[in-house]
């Protein structure tokens, strides 16, 4: 029943919405049905061989999720193995940490000049971005799964003699998990972030770059197209990252819910 | 077949050293069940973890079958009080039980065959495919039991096993213990601050001495076998022990008692 009420809120919220803006008539405001037609002429209305997605589409929604996703592979492909490390390093970790916190506290998207620099306009510069960005909350919530695992779990695999690699893998990196979940949640949602602002400074498609061309030419619908994209795609790869974190973390009690 | 000669647990070190186990000496023979008893804070889970070479003792030595335990030596067992947190929460019952075999078996299936053996004889037989948080804790105690029995240990230390579950589950678990024993011969080392259950399941009782620990008495428990929860605890000489063990763990002077050992009859205070 919850999520038939659900589905009544959301819609009530989009008529309601649909109400005002159909009043006001702002063209700085179009109703969503106008908001809709547009995202299904400008991306949906492709033939059924290409999935109904436009050249458009695949030509800018497809490029800027590839940059999250390779941004976040990468980030994650260091920042997993580097926190578990870390994390059962207290030691290295304690001298390790103001560089971390620093590094952390620098607002990334001040860094993208720098990156502009050093990588060129284009694909490295935003993924770059994305990753120098993304890396941290992985990073530091792994290091805090991995050092705080359970002394009496590490005991248990001393007592019963596993080897260091099998406490790694059975009761180290399955202890971590749930946190690292956690910090990769809010990377996941700081690389769409990102991908849109590496693609407002400086691309030639992506969906930041639509923006930008929406904004420039003060197409309001195009523009509030594409940040309903955004909201809509945001929601799907963190339903795909729930049921992702629902299949490995099934043992764990209060993992994250939606 | 286990002698723990003089071993001493330090914390910490020059002035600030905090004594836990002060030169405790004790044997067990093999299939013999002790049970150590004393106040808490006496040091009787630092002297566990320092017979099964968890922790390393300060000094004093410890020798099972003959090699003398540097690390956690081969034919060990554990069961902590703690079995929340010391069954993985993210590996299926069978997947813990099997957890000893990880070393040494490469063969799936008969680590696999060898839990649910394990599972059967603590009668827990069909749990295998569920996670520990699916079993109430009395299960999950077993559960650790299997474990334990899935390593075939020569020598089982059970730290205060059987502390966080309710009396009526404690006492089957308890019996359970002495059937295991009775059916593998397995040298048992219990820990437990409940005098009525040292009693009842021991061969030997050894009471410690408030912190730091040592050895304050060393008696024997003559009771017929096999033990039973309703008439083995009304017999006289059950009451007797619990009383003497009673007033032996109470007394609270812990610097000059003389070290006894042996027999139960020079202990009266």
């Amino acid at each position: 029943m919850r999520w038939l009420w659900r589905c009544v809120v959301l819609f009530a919220g989009i008529g309601g919405w649909q109400l005002w803006a159909s009043s006001v008539r702002s063209s700085f405001f179009p109703p969503p049905s106008a908001i809709v037609a547009r995202m299904y002429h400008l991306w949906f209305s492709g033939p059924a061989a290409h999935l109904f997605l436009t050249p458009d589409a695949t030509g800018n929604i497809l490029p800027s999720l590839g940059r999250v996703l390779a941004g976040l592979a990468i980030a994650t492909a260091i920042a997993f193995p580097l926190g578990i490390a870390l994390g059962r390093s207290p030691v290295i970790t304690s001298y390790l940490n103001p560089l971390l916190q620093f590094a952390r506290a620098l607002p990334v998207v001040t860094l993208a000049p720098v990156f502009i620099v050093l990588f060129k306009i284009g694909t490295d510069m935003e993924i770059a971005t994305i990753v120098f960005g993304a890396i941290w909350p992985i990073l530091l919530n792994t290091i805090d799964g991995a050092a705080t695992v359970d002394p009496q779990h590490l005991e248990t695999g001393r007592a019963f003699r596993l080897t260091a690699w099998q406490r790694l893998v059975w009761v180290i990196i399955p202890a971590a998990l749930p946190k690292a979940f956690a910090g990769f949640r809010l990377s996941l949602s700081l690389s769409l972030i990102l991908m849109v602002f590496a693609e407002l400074v400086g691309s030639s498609n992506g969906i930041g770059y639509e923006m930008s061309t929406a904004s420039n030419s003060f197409d309001m619908t195009f523009l509030w197209s594409t940040i309903a994209l955004l909201g809509i795609l945001g929601y799907l790869l963190n339903a795909l990252l729930g049921g992702a974190e629902r299949l490995v973390l099934s043992w764990h009690a209060d993992r994250g819910q939606d | 077949m286990l002698e723990v000669t003089d071993l001493t647990k330090a914390y910490g070190r020059g002035a600030a050293a905090q004594l836990a186990v002060d030169r405790v000496s004790l044997n067990a023979a093999r299939g013999e069940l002790v049970s150590i008893v004393g106040p808490s804070g006496c040091g009787k889970s630092t002297l566990l973890r320092c017979v099964g070479g968890l922790i390393t003792p300060t000094a004093g030595r410890v020798v099972l079958g003959g090699e003398p335990v540097q690390s956690v030596p081969d034919g060990l067992a554990v069961v902590f009080q703690d079995y929340g947190r010391s069954l993985y929460p993210w590996l299926s019952v069978r997947d813990n039980v099997s957890l000893p075999l990880r070393r040494t078996t490469r063969d799936r299936a008969a680590r696999r065959a060898a839990a649910d053996g394990s599972l059967a004889a603590v009668g827990l037989p069909g749990v295998g495919d569920k996670y520990p948080r699916q079993l109430s804790g009395g299960m999950q105690q077993r559960v650790a039991i299997a474990r334990a029995l899935t390593a075939e240990p020569i020598l089982l230390l059970m730290d205060e096993p059987f502390g966080s579950v309710d009396a009526q589950t404690r006492e089957d678990l308890e019996d359970l213990i002495l059937g295991v024993r009775r059916e593998r011969g397995i040298t048992i080392l219990l820990v437990t601050h409940d005098i009525d259950e040292s009693v009842y399941v021991g061969d030997r009782v050894i009471v410690l001495t408030p912190g730091p620990g040592r050895v304050r008495a060393d008696l024997p428990v003559r009771l017929p076998e096999p033990r039973d929860q309703i008439t083995t605890k009304e017999l006289p000489e059950f009451v007797r022990l619990r009383t003497e063990v009673s007033r032996l763990v109470r007394r609270r002077d812990d610097s000059v008692v003389p070290l006894e050992s042996g027999t139960g009859a020079n202990t009266e205070s």
